[in-house]
């Protein structure tokens, strides 16, 4: 990532300083992803104590969750991982065909994704309000969702940026971190996936 | 400040981004510059301390009698609960928050912080917050009344049945003050890993900078835990949703975990920059180096990680089954390893010294002093025996007010006038400096010393009236109150006058050690005209060995008037 850095000639130009600016901001970005990845553990141990201690876990009438789509789902938003890698990569080649390129499938996965879930709430025999179990479904998938819909507003920036040269340099703490949140994203919704459809 | 070399700089005069900090305008404007934000937030939350304070006077001046006949038992509660809400979120937090992003940059040689604007957006949330809390005084219902801990399910009640009610305001004006809060500490962690000046590693950061780092660890990791609970009751509050209501099948003890998991580490985010005070303070007026310069920097790290794994002994009564209420006994015991560490170092820096009893260190002095008392009740508070005998009774008022008052407030006390000159460019008065240094010191025990009893023998916190039995410690608690309330009138008259008309302040008039005082007073808008690098230990007291390489200090110390 560093060599990414400093490959425009404009940080060349401007010395030092730009790149210390950079990579404080990385640095910075990182430290706040750590803690944001609290929030979703301070969810996560709020499930698991629940799931062990709750009485009636699931809603009345309600067996269990389907696992195909959202199986699909989850193989579709893992692969856009490595989507937003061949990007950042076609980005150092300073090929900026195949960046938009990889980008918009990434983009296209991401809303894929969100898509299904969206179906999925849509076909749920229960509420936000249905206990606990309901509740706790609808706030990690929600909030998860909302940051999935992030990492896509953060894709669709870089996408635009890219159309003007002007930006071609100083857009790569943005490409970056855009595509560290994507990453963040996926790992959280795997630990998801893994808690509420999995272990049931 | 004469004969630096001055290639390769920029000098403060020309560049143009900010305006001089002298420009009292500047202090209500939209400021990148971490000095003026810095004092920004003193202000602001000085302002609200005296909020706070005027609260307390009202619940003191209630449980002046036993029966409850000042103000009704709704108010009451809305009092109380502002004033830890104001006296947390916006005394203590921001006001150490305003002295870690005036001195951070200055101690380790930076020009500001990474990222300053994120830094003003940061400080602009906290008046936000405060007019957000004041505001709800007029929502239907009044102000929140479920305490600064909001535990469901009094929180849930919702006797106005308005969506918008005095919890959901509380629970907005806490969120805010949390996202500033990571703003903040995202801002100091990579300003402080990535931007000391050269030769600075981490072994020559001054003992404050180890400890703002040291808390805003906690503020990292903690904090999104309260944000996930926070986030859940205002669910069960606005959207009917089932978390912590009993009556929908919720656990309400699951707040109290997301609460404390954060809550108590939050004490050691007020803390630690207090001992960081302390560890500027003590060598400077003993003229000795720090003793165990190494220990007391690791042991606020250590402090850090433990306090991460102590927040079950809040709920030592909440159904916390045994085990567990003996495994978190001894971590939360274990707290008073690396803070005993500290407290012995600084005891070792002062034995010995050649102490001058100026008002920083009658305020350093009076608040370690108040600390260690503090932390002798506060082990014998985490003994699970002694908790269930005096769980929720004053006893544990007691404890936190001289944590958060005797230790803190008087800390914060020493750390204003001790950085006064500096950022004032004026000496303050002595005279009055102890005038008022006396009546908070008398007035802290007066308030809080009585509590201790008079929780021992069972009285309830947060209530109006009580048993006639309790009445002559509670007079004297009262008094206390006021006269503490009295005390901050010469400082500030103190802190008014001196800024208009005090004497010029040198650029280090107490011959400190330390980067920040090799600048002017105040300093120039960035800083360092050409940044410094770092060739000896800090705390180098009675040694003659330059600080620096490239900056040599000019100034001659202050001599006050006869």
């Amino acid at each position: 990532m560093d060599s990414y850095l400093t490959s425009g000639e404009s940080h060349h130009a401007s010395g030092e300083h730009t790149h210390d600016e950079e990579g404080n901001k990385m640095f910075g970005f990182i430290v706040f992803l750590l803690s944001e990845s609290v929030i979703f553990l301070s969810f996560f141990a709020g499930y698991i104590v629940y799931k062990i201690t709750t009485p009636n876990w699931l809603p009345a009438g309600i067996s269990g969750l389907e696992i195909k789509d959202p199986a699909i789902n989850t193989v579709i938003l893992v692969s856009s991982s490595f989507v937003i890698y061949l990007a950042e990569r076609a980005l150092q080649r300073h090929d900026l065909m195949k960046f938009r390129l990889f980008l918009g499938a990434t983009m296209a996965m991401g809303s894929y994704f969100l898509l299904g879930q969206a179906l999925e709430w849509n076909s749920l025999a229960f509420g936000f309000t249905s206990g606990v179990f309901g509740g706790m479904f609808y706030l990690l998938t929600g909030f998860h969702g909302l940051h999935v819909l992030t990492g896509i507003i953060l894709q669709l920036i870089i996408l635009v940026r890219s159309f003007n040269p002007g930006n071609y340099d100083t857009g790569h703490f943005g490409v970056n971190a855009t595509s560290l949140f994507w990453h963040f994203v996926d790992v959280i919704w795997i630990v998801l996936f893994i808690l509420i459809y999995l272990w049931q | 400040m004469t004969n630096i070399s001055v290639k390769n700089v920029n000098l403060p005069s020309e560049e143009p981004h900010h305006e001089s900090p002298g420009n009292w305008k500047e202090y209500f404007s939209f400021s990148t510059d971490h000095k003026v934000i810095g004092i920004q937030y003193l202000v602001t939350a000085f302002i609200f301390f005296l909020v706070g304070g005027i609260f307390a006077m009202v619940i003191r001046g209630e449980l002046i009698t036993p029966e409850s006949d000042l103000v009704d038992r709704t108010f009451y509660n809305g009092m109380f609960t502002m004033h830890g809400t104001v006296m947390l979120f916006l005394w203590t937090f921001p006001s150490l928050v305003g002295f870690a992003n005036y001195l951070v940059p200055l101690m380790i040689g930076a020009r500001d912080m990474a990222f300053p604007r994120l830094n003003a957006v940061a400080f602009w949330m906290v008046p936000v917050v405060g007019i957000l809390l004041m505001a709800s005084f007029f929502v239907p219902g009044g102000p929140a009344q479920a305490g600064w801990w909001a535990y469901p399910p009094v929180s849930l009640q919702n006797p106005t049945g308005h969506l918008i009610n005095g919890q959901v305001v509380w629970l907005l004006a806490v969120a805010i003050s949390g996202v500033s809060s990571i703003m903040g500490a995202v801002n100091f962690v990579t300003t402080i890993v990535k931007m000391r000046a050269p030769g600075m590693g981490f072994f020559k950061m001054p003992l404050f900078v180890w400890a703002v780092f040291s808390a805003q660890i906690i503020q990292l990791f903690g904090l999104p835990a309260l944000t996930a609970g926070a986030v859940m009751l205002l669910l069960d509050l606005t959207a009917g949703t089932a978390f912590f209501d009993p009556s929908k099948g919720g656990n309400p003890v699951m707040f109290q975990h997301y609460f404390w998991f954060y809550s108590h580490p939050a004490v050691y985010v007020i803390i630690l920059p207090i001992f960081g005070i302390f560890s500027e303070i003590f060598p400077v007026y003993s003229r000795k180096p720090l003793f165990g310069y190494k220990v007391v920097a690791i042991s606020s790290l250590l402090i850090a990680v433990v306090s991460a794994i102590v927040w079950v002994h809040h709920l030592y009564v909440s159904g916390t089954p045994a085990w567990m209420r003996m495994l978190f006994m001894v971590t939360t015991m274990l707290v008073s390893v690396p803070t005993g560490i500290k407290v012995f170092a600084w005891v070792a820096t002062i034995w010995g010294g050649k102490i001058r009893l100026t008002t920083p260190m009658l305020f350093a002095l009076g608040a370690l002093i108040m600390f260690v008392f503090a932390g002798i009740v506060g082990i014998m508070l985490s003994s699970v025996p002694v908790d269930v005998h005096v769980n929720n009774t004053y006893f544990v008022v007691g404890h936190f007010h001289y944590v958060l008052f005797g230790t803190v407030t008087m800390g914060l006390y020493a750390a204003i006038y001790h950085w006064f000159p500096k950022m004032t460019g004026r000496m303050y008065y002595e005279g009055w400096g102890k005038l008022h240094f006396w009546l908070t010191f008398i007035g802290t025990n007066l308030n809080f010393l009585p509590m201790h009893p008079l929780g021992l023998q069972g009285m309830l916190r947060r209530i109006s009236s009580y048993a006639p039995e309790y009445e002559f410690w509670n007079i004297i608690a009262s008094l206390g109150s006021f006269l503490l309330g009295m005390s901050t009138l010469p400082f500030i008259f103190n802190m008014v006058v001196s800024w208009m008309h005090g004497q010029k302040a040198p650029a280090n008039p107490w011959r400190a050690i330390g980067l920040e005082w090799l600048v002017s007073s105040p300093p120039p808008v960035e800083n360092f005209e050409e940044i410094p690098i770092v060739i000896s230990e800090p705390y180098g007291y009675g040694k003659s060995e330059p600080l620096t390489a490239n900056i040599q200090n000019q100034s001659h110390p202050y001599k006050p008037h006869s």
